[in-house]
């Protein structure tokens, strides 16, 4: 619903994933990014949790890459895009990626999917061999109006 | 050939100018802040330690290594300038400010080699002058290296410190030990809170574990099986592991992940959780009958 019409500012932050301590500097930085736009608690906390196991599996199953963060706006509503990037062997089939409970690693299986359900919008790009692009965007709630008068 | 020659030329004569001038350097360089502040007991141990450092560009000057760092010259004095820029550094200067004070020695070896030579060999004095810079350059590049050098030893101290000290095993009550866990649950930290929970379960022939999240910033699904991993060995060892301090925030994003806890005993905060292990164990805590109350 927001996508076409979102324009995105010029902030776009660009984080190297190489090591554990990259993944604490995402964590540290989206969280940053989100409290900055004015997230909630709670989505702030999803946001970073989603932003971890997606940069984990950059780290672990990508081989390293980077994550772009963005700021967007698009009328009244703020957002954060983050795109993960890697150049690995990529998700021969994203399908049976997506399932819960599903690990090529040694993980609980619950990374994609579970990231996929912490946020609002996910996209998985993903060609074998080619490397993997996860995508997610996460906008400011804007909440309905106060209901006025009647009883 | 003829070239290389020349600056090798060059290279030596400045190595003797800094050797013939070499009390009259030391007495100027004595009264920059960068000597001054970190020798303060004494100025003739400043000027003794400027020597030190004209003695060793003299050295490097003589091997006509101007842009080596790695020249042997350096090395005598290689663990004073560390001393140095250590003892800057704790006065406030960050390394690029250092760098400047480095510069700034510059200018009166310069003065005092312009006064030394003939006038009318102008192009051999700006032979030597460019020899200079070029020489003080490598000696700027030496500190920032014992400084970099320094504070990365520093992190790397500081981070196995962390690793001990942020994870203590407390004993709470008579069997019970709790865990507070502060800050990042990666997996070389979960395994020393894993070892250090399951000794102190032991040692202390505790029945009840108490590990406390309410440090932890983000629980995702890697921390997450860090916790059923330590609770399993935990209950392996006789004892019931309770994981404490969890925040609404966290609570909401666990059950959005997906992450079963369900067969984890979980408590909203570390009081909750010795309350229930107290109960467990038969022990009422009740406070004492108000003054005047009649007895039974």
């Amino acid at each position: 619903m927001h996508a076409p019409s979102a324009s995105a500012s010029a902030a776009t932050t660009r984080l190297h994933i190489g090591s554990d301590a990259d993944l604490a500097w995402v964590r540290h930085e989206v969280r940053q990014a989100a409290a900055g736009l004015g997230f909630s608690l709670v989505q702030q906390t999803k946001l970073v949790t989603a932003a971890s196991e997606l940069a984990r599996n950059t780290l672990v199953h990508g081989g390293g890459g980077h994550v772009e963060m963005t700021h967007l706006e698009d009328g009244a509503g703020r957002g954060l895009r983050l795109a993960f990037t890697d150049e690995g062997p990529g998700i021969p089939d994203p399908e049976l990626a997506m399932t819960d409970g599903y690990t090529s690693g040694g993980g609980l299986g619950l990374g994609l999917s579970g990231a996929k359900r912490l946020v609002q919008e996910f996209t998985l790009d993903s060609r074998p061999g080619r490397g993997t692009t996860v995508t997610i965007t996460d906008w400011t709630t804007v909440l309905p109006a106060a209901r006025t008068g009647g009883s | 050939m003829a070239e290389h020659d020349t600056a090798l030329g060059t290279a030596q004569e400045l190595g003797a100018f800094l050797e013939r001038r070499r009390e009259q350097i030391a007495q100027r360089w004595a009264d920059a802040a960068l000597f001054r502040t970190v020798f303060t007991v004494s100025r003739d141990e400043a000027v003794e330690a400027c020597k030190a450092v004209v003695d060793a560009l003299a050295e490097v000057a003589r091997t006509g290594r101007l842009e080596d760092v790695t020249a042997p010259g350096f090395g005598a004095v290689r663990d004073q300038l560390g001393r140095m820029s250590a003892s800057r550094s704790r006065a406030g200067q960050n390394p690029s400010q250092i760098a400047d004070e480095i510069a700034g020695l510059r200018e009166p070896v310069g003065a005092l080699l312009r006064a030394d030579f003939d006038e009318d060999a102008v192009e051999r004095t700006h032979a030597c002058l460019v020899a200079l810079t070029v020489l003080m350059g490598t000696l700027r590049l030496v500190v920032l290296q014992t400084t970099v050098h320094a504070g990365e030893e520093l992190i790397a101290r500081q981070r196995e410190q962390l690793l001990e000290v942020a994870t203590p095993v407390i004993r709470l009550w008579e069997g019970i030990v709790a865990v507070p866990l502060i800050g990042t649950l990666d997996s070389a930290r979960s395994q020393v809170v894993m070892e250090n929970l399951l000794e102190a379960i032991v040692g202390q022939r505790a029945r009840y574990a108490i590990l406390d999240i309410t440090g932890v910033p983000t629980v995702d699904s890697l921390v997450a099986q860090h916790l059923m991993k330590t609770v399993a060995a935990a209950r392996l060892m006789g004892a019931e592991c309770i994981v404490s301090g969890i925040r609404p925030a966290i609570a909401q994003t666990i059950v959005h992940l997906g992450i079963d806890l369900g067969s984890i005993t979980t408590r909203a905060s570390l009081a909750d959780a010795l309350a229930h292990a107290l109960t467990r164990q038969g022990i009422v805590v009740s406070p004492r009958p108000a003054a005047g109350a009649s007895a039974p």
